[in-house]
């Protein structure tokens, strides 16, 4: 034995040695390890660990460096979103639903929306504009989520450089969210009958200027990695999984693109008008961690695509509405900045205050008790960055959901993880993790 | 589906005189959907029942509604089903399972509704399973979409359906040891009320409901 170290003890159990480690005393362990016959080791890998993308608990079985079993923990992120929503109304829910996959939050409220819409029979009479502008913000969180993907992926493999351009690229994007919405994640921003306000005034200009920007910046990141050598090495033939194997684990998204099948929903049952967009579906044909990358580092010109088309569409629905014309559903959001930030607007207040006491009713009616939804059900899905993100959506009739259920491509995909990679070493795992690219609060909800 | 619904506010016996007392909602119970069902719905009915003589004996109910396809199995016949759709049919994915609790549904308060995909011809369908609480069990259907295994460790976690011949049933968000199945409606959702500046928000179950 080694002498004692208070930071890698370890202690006898019926399972055999138990080794706690708390980082930079990998000596100590060596030696201890180094003593003992046995070759199996088990390593806990999470939940907190930098390259697991949040609280994901890998407990790995080696034999060596070689992985011969992955099992995954997951639920340290539960928040319950679908239990709470139970207890909100309708338009309420939203700011839940935003809240699961942060680095996605326009999806997640679209694919709610979406569902509500069908169960109020309303999809068709969404005005133009406000699809458009769901459109152009799907489109645009796609690439701030996909910048994430790349940029810290590549972080955990060892690339540093990558995560600073990548990041530099979603700044951008967040910025131009903020000046849309207010915020610059868990928005809300999409609600049931269209979106909770229009673009200020003079956003046009400033997207195309943003598409001109991004378009030339992702030529860094580019450059840095296509063909790289190195790069090439840790992601090439790593994370194997081919098309058999996608569609009877329910894979979906980029992972599912890699192995050369063009199933994208934005084309297969476009939703919200995308069949007005021309944009092709990126694939690859490698079914591996370097096709994964590549089909998000090309999806983000087909995005980049989407947007001009969509900014060209509001230039021309300029002062359309963005919200259903029933006022049995539209939430009253005549809203307008003031002294103190954003907020109702006063002309509207005065108007509902002063002049009309049935709009008063109408509005406190909607706000505190919110719309009635006939009973039924219905599931809507959306090609949302990691796959097919979908809410199946049930109502009793009344004020709230009875109950939502999400559809999340991060929590079914992260099942792969076994099948990626068993069999190959330990450092690979980061790398099939990263091209999954999961997030904790989507999985967990 | 849920019970007839009077007044507003969900009110009841006070003295409303607004009138909306007497307002009376039916509620909505969904039969069987006669045919033509429209869109490729038939088709994928005549199918089902070309490939599988005992459709009739399976399938309780199938609904149309909102441009959406919901076949009721018997929970017996899931599995046989579910074979002959991916098989046959080409419903190559299925996207998971959904649980619903309907605790005034007696004998068939826990329903499992399993979103199926066909990649092949571009369609939807959806299963729909139900059973009772006291007799909380369905078939697994792992053997036939292995991506389901998380799935319906999910809905055990949450509602408490046991599915038969899951390799390895156990809670997958809750802990380990936790006690009950959180989204069934007879699970509190918990929470304290807040003050802020002298006023008291009532935690989400405490407040007021509308119906």
């Amino acid at each position: 034995m080694t002498t004692f170290d208070p930071y890698a003890s370890s202690r006898e159990t019926t399972e055999g040695t138990v080794f706690s480690v708390t980082g930079g005393d990998w000596d100590s362990l060596v030696s201890e390890i180094g003593e003992s016959k046995e070759e199996r080791i088990i390593v806990n890998m999470g939940p907190q660990h930098p390259s697991t993308h949040g609280v994901l608990r890998l407990v790995l079985e080696l034999e060596g460096e070689t992985v011969t079993e992955v099992r995954t923990g997951i639920g340290y992120l539960h928040t319950g979103i679908e239990k709470n929503i139970e207890f909100r109304n309708w338009t309420q829910a939203v700011t839940f639903a935003t809240r699961m996959d942060y680095l996605s939050p326009i999806f997640n409220e679209t694919a709610y929306c979406l569902a509500v819409e069908k169960l109020l029979g309303i999809t068709n009479d969404i005005p133009e504009r406000a699809s458009v502008i769901r459109v152009l913000m799907m489109e645009l969180n796609r690439i701030s989520s996909h910048m994430v993907a790349l940029g810290t992926g590549a972080l955990e493999l060892g690339a540093m450089g990558p995560m600073f351009f990548a990041f530099r690229e979603r700044e951008a994007v967040l910025d131009a969210f903020e000046e849309i919405t207010g915020l610059r994640m868990n928005m809300a921003y999409v609600r049931p009958g269209g979106v909770s306000q229009d673009l200020p005034a003079g956003m046009n200009i400033k997207l195309r200027e943003l598409v001109k920007t991004l378009r030339k910046n992702f030529k860094d990141n580019a450059t840095l990695l296509i063909g790289n050598t190195i790069w090439m090495k840790r992601t090439e033939g790593i994370g194997y999984l081919d098309l058999a194997g996608c569609t009877t684990l329910g894979i979906t998204g980029p992972v599912l693109r890699s192995t050369g099948l063009p199933w994208d929903l934005r084309k297969m049952q476009p939703y919200c008008g995308y069949e007005n967009y021309e944009f092709d579906v990126v694939t690859a044909d490698t079914a591996d961690v370097y096709g994964r990358f590549l089909c998000r580092m090309n999806e983000l010109e087909q995005s980049l695509r989407i947007i001009e088309q969509a900014i060209d569409k509001l230039d021309k629905l300029e002062g359309q509405p963005v919200m259903v014309a029933d006022k049995k559903i539209a939430w009253p959001a005549q809203l307008a900045l003031g002294a103190d930030g954003l907020g109702n607007s006063l002309d509207h207040i005065r108007e509902i205050m002063g002049t009309s006491m049935e709009s008063l009713i109408h509005h406190f009616k909607l706000v505190t008790e919110g719309f009635r939804v006939p009973a039924g059900q219905a599931y809507a899905a959306v090609e949302s960055p990691r796959g097919e993100l979908a809410a199946h959506v049930v109502s009793d009739g009344g004020t709230r959901p009875y109950r939502v259920h999400f559809r999340e491509p991060s929590f079914n995909n992260l099942q792969s993880i076994s099948a990626m990679s068993e069999g190959g070493m330990v450092a690979d795992i980061v790398g099939a993790v990263a091209s999954i690219d999961p997030v904790m609060g989507g999985v967990d909800r | 589906m849920t019970q007839d619904q009077s007044g507003m506010f969900g009110a009841a016996g006070t003295g409303d005189t607004s009138g909306y007392g007497g307002l009376v909602r039916q509620a909505v119970s969904f039969g069987s959907t006669e045919r033509p069902y429209g869109s490729y719905f038939d088709e994928v009915a005549d199918d089902l029942e070309r490939a599988y003589p005992d459709f009739s004996d399976a399938i309780t109910r199938v609904v149309v509604d909102r441009g959406e396809l919901t076949l009721h199995v018997k929970k017996e016949r899931l599995v046989e089903v579910a074979f002959i759709l991916r098989d046959k049919l080409r419903f190559e994915m299925c996207m998971g399972v959904s649980g619903v609790h309907y605790p005034e549904r007696t004998g068939a308060e826990l329903v499992a509704l399993y979103p199926l995909l066909s990649m092949t011809k571009n369609q939807r369908i959806r299963l729909e399973v139900a059973t009772s609480e006291l007799d909380p069990h369905i078939p697994s259907v792992v053997e036939v979409w292995a991506g389901n295994n998380w799935h319906e460790r999910e809905v055990f976690d949450m509602f408490g359906i046991i599915f038969d011949g899951h390799p390895g049933l156990t809670r997958i968000l809750m802990p380990d040891d936790w006690d009950g199945h959180p989204q069934r409606k007879d699970y509190p959702l918990g929470g304290i009320a807040v003050e802020y500046k002298g006023a008291t928000t009532p935690a989400p179950s405490n407040r007021r409901s509308y119906r």
